[in-house]
């Protein structure tokens, strides 16, 4: 059997869901016999190509997550959200009610301790967005896993029915919402 | 000691070449590179191109929940980010002296994330360049990679990472966003039964850093004129001490010292870290740029992390890993120590350093005790600092009297290496692109210079920010979703 593609990526997230992904530890080997990675915060390979699944962590916070995310539901079959940041935001979203504006002067312009305040604005930096967004909202998501992170467990019962071609089901036990 | 690739006198004559995303490193960032027609990188410039908003959004939260909440700045080193947050707090509730049970609990847990978050940067995020070659073939430059060629290897990289992960989740309750460390102490203990669990794999764990420090130590000895040299300059340092000049990662005074070995200042108390430590913006990136206000912004950025510690501290109070200092110090005359790829060695030696204090707070019966909380005199501000295994972590906080924090000041470990990293990929730059043609595997030596110092550019992008342009985001369905900020 050919082995699966995998693209992961992280968007507006801080990374714990991959190492949940990791926290699989030795389950990791017989995996790889099993799917092989694409572009992923593990691997070299800067632009998702054509994949079986793809994995997003994070929600939506600026104009180059739009951009990856796109790439990954145009390439992947299979779209999953996972982790509390992709299904509704989390705690990135805590934001939503503050005006940029304001945060920005604070931060780069009359924060204590700061010598040539300005507020960074070179073409570079992506687009922010003034709201962070769920995944679902900008493109359509095929898998939910709630959890921040979700276990690896979870994540591993996840993957392993999806691979054999189960409808993925994570009984009780393994879907959190911390 | 500045190198003056920062900015090209005519960018728009420059071609543009991107390293974007940079990948096997922890968060989001991107390079950039000027050109010019004969092949002369002329600007080269690392960008943190994502912000967050925590000092902001955590302000109107009750200071209890900042330990728990501030940790999802990093999934890769959250007890960090939770620890140094719970040591402010312990001000806020006027503690300065946590019980014995607290405090070595938290140290165990920081220990196991010190463990895990070093064996994770160096098998399986670095050890595909130092294995295979800086610029070998791409599909082979990861983990599977290293697990095809070198099995014990990964093996064993997978092994201590989840040894460190264990660690932390049965201290903190879980392995990534545990919640066990609370303002004036902690909410749990350990029980025998965890104890042993910890304690049986110990001993191969400290056996495994062992051999990692000598394979660090193999792979600088098997091409040391491009181990000393690659991305190589000279900086400042600032690291936390123990009273007694000892490592201590989870708590000191704070130690700085110049390019030419001299204190600037030492043992300092962190509670007014602001009197040395001022910050300075670029247009260019979303991370600031932190530096020793007695040398002003030009001359006074500095070196945090795994190779300041190592070469700063006077002596590691574990024997195998003080006995590994001594020997990184003294090889070839102490250039090793002043290396950009002397980070990956100094970080295992760092990690053989956490395996044996764990083997140590293991054996240690306060563990199991049941004294776990102390209150004491309600304060307005607190700082918290600890040794990140990127290095020195700043938060700082003031609550008002309904128990709310007002105002949130993070200065996380890859801040204070911003410009060190910059000053490394310009070196990189001029030592093996300048005047060639561009080839995949001569841009990858760029994120080997970045990666040696195991940026953490998610913890880096917790500022909030706003462009002046105007953007409409849409969904599936082509309904306006969000407009993009204008400037403010
Ligand atoms: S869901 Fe939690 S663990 Fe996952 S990226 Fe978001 S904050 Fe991190």
């Amino acid at each position: 059997m050919p082995k699966l593609k995998v693209a992961t990526t992280s968007l507006a997230g801080c990374f714990g869901c991959h190492m949940s992904l990791l926290d699989i530890d030795e389950r990791l080997f017989p995996l790889l016999d099993l799917i092989e990675f694409d572009r992923s915060p593990l691997t070299d390979i800067k632009h998702c190509g054509p994949c079986d699944i793809g994995i997003v962590e994070g929600g939506i916070c600026n104009a180059e997550n739009v951009h990856v995310l796109r790439e990954f539901r145009a390439n992947c079959k299979t779209l999953i959200a996972i982790g509390a940041c992709a299904v509704t935001g989390g705690l990135p979203a805590q934001r939503n009610h503050l005006d940029l504006g304001a945060c920005l002067s604070e931060v780069y312009l009359t924060e204590g301790g700061l010598e040539h305040g300005l507020i960074p604005n070179d073409p570079e930096l992506p687009l922010p967005l003034d709201k962070v967004h769920p995944l679902h909202e900008v493109v359509k998501v095929d898998y939910f896993i709630p959890g921040c992170p979700p276990s690896a467990d979870a994540i591993w019962k996840f993957l392993t029915d999806l691979i054999a071609g189960r409808t993925p089901k994570l009984g009780h036990g393994l879907i959190k919402y911390d | 000691m500045t190198l003056q690739l920062e900015t090209a006198p005519h960018p728009e004559t420059l071609r543009r070449v991107a390293i974007e995303p940079i990948s096997r490193v922890e968060g989001h960032g991107k390079v950039t590179l000027l050109i010019d027609e004969d092949n002369h990188v002329r600007q080269a410039r690392l960008h943190i191109v994502e912000f967050r908003g925590f000092e902001k959004f955590v302000q109107g939260r009750p200071f209890w929940e900042i330990p728990v909440m501030v940790q999802r700045l990093c999934g890769i080193c959250p007890v960090s980010h939770h620890l140094a947050a719970s040591k402010a707090m312990d001000q806020i509730v006027g503690v300065d002296h946590l019980t014995p049970t607290a405090e070595k609990l938290r140290r165990l847990m920081h220990y196991g994330q010190i463990l895990q978050s070093h064996a994770l940067h160096f098998f399986h995020l670095s050890s595909p360049d130092l294995l295979f070659g800086f610029g070998s073939e791409v599909a082979r430059r990861n983990i599977v990679g290293v697990a095809a060629a070198h099995p014990d290897v990964a093996k064993q990289g997978v092994l201590l990472r989840k040894y460190g992960q264990e660690v932390i989740r049965v201290t903190a309750g879980k392995r990534v966003h545990g919640t066990s460390s609370v303002p004036g102490g902690v909410n749990k203990n350990l029980s025998s039964e965890e104890r042993d669990h910890l304690l049986k794999d110990i001993y191969p764990i400290i056996a495994w850093s062992r051999e990692a420090v000598a394979l660090a130590r193999r792979l600088f000895e098997q091409d040391l004129e491009r181990y000393n040299s690659f991305g190589r300059f000279d900086a400042h340092s600032l690291c936390l001490i123990r009273a007694d000049g000892a490592m201590d990662l989870y708590h000191g005074g704070l130690r700085a010292r110049t390019v030419d070995g001299k204190t600037l200042f030492d043992h300092e108390n962190y509670d007014h870290y602001w009197e040395h430590i001022h910050e300075e913006v670029k247009s260019w990136s979303y991370m600031k740029f932190p530096f020793f206000r007695e040398l002003g912004p030009e001359a006074g950025w500095y070196r945090v992390g795994p190779l300041t510690r190592v070469s700063q501290c006077d002596f590691i109070p574990t024997p195998f890993a003080d006995h590994e200092r001594r020997d990184f110090l003294a090889f070839d005359g102490g250039n090793a120590a002043g290396a950009t790829l002397g980070y990956h060695w100094a970080r295992m030696i760092e990690m053989l350093h956490a395996a044996e204090m764990i083997k140590e707070l293991l054996h240690d019966d306060d563990l199991l005790g049941q004294d776990l909380l102390v209150t004491g005199e309600r304060r307005e501000r607190g700082v918290g600092m600890i040794e990140a295994p990127r290095g020195t972590l700043i938060h700082h906080y003031r609550v008002d009297e309904n128990d709310l924090v007002v105002r949130a000041n993070l200065i996380v470990s890859t801040t204070h290496n911003n410009q060190a990293m910059n000053e490394a990929i310009r070196r990189v730059a001029s030592q093996y692109l300048d005047g060639q043609t561009l080839t995949e595997g001569l841009l990858n030596h760029i994120e080997v210079a970045v990666r040696a110092f195991d940026p953490c550019l998610s913890c880096a992008t917790h500022a909030l920010g706003k462009m002046p342009l105007e953007l409409e985001l849409l969904g599936p369905d082509g309904a306006l979703l969000d407009r993009l900020g204008t400037a403010p």
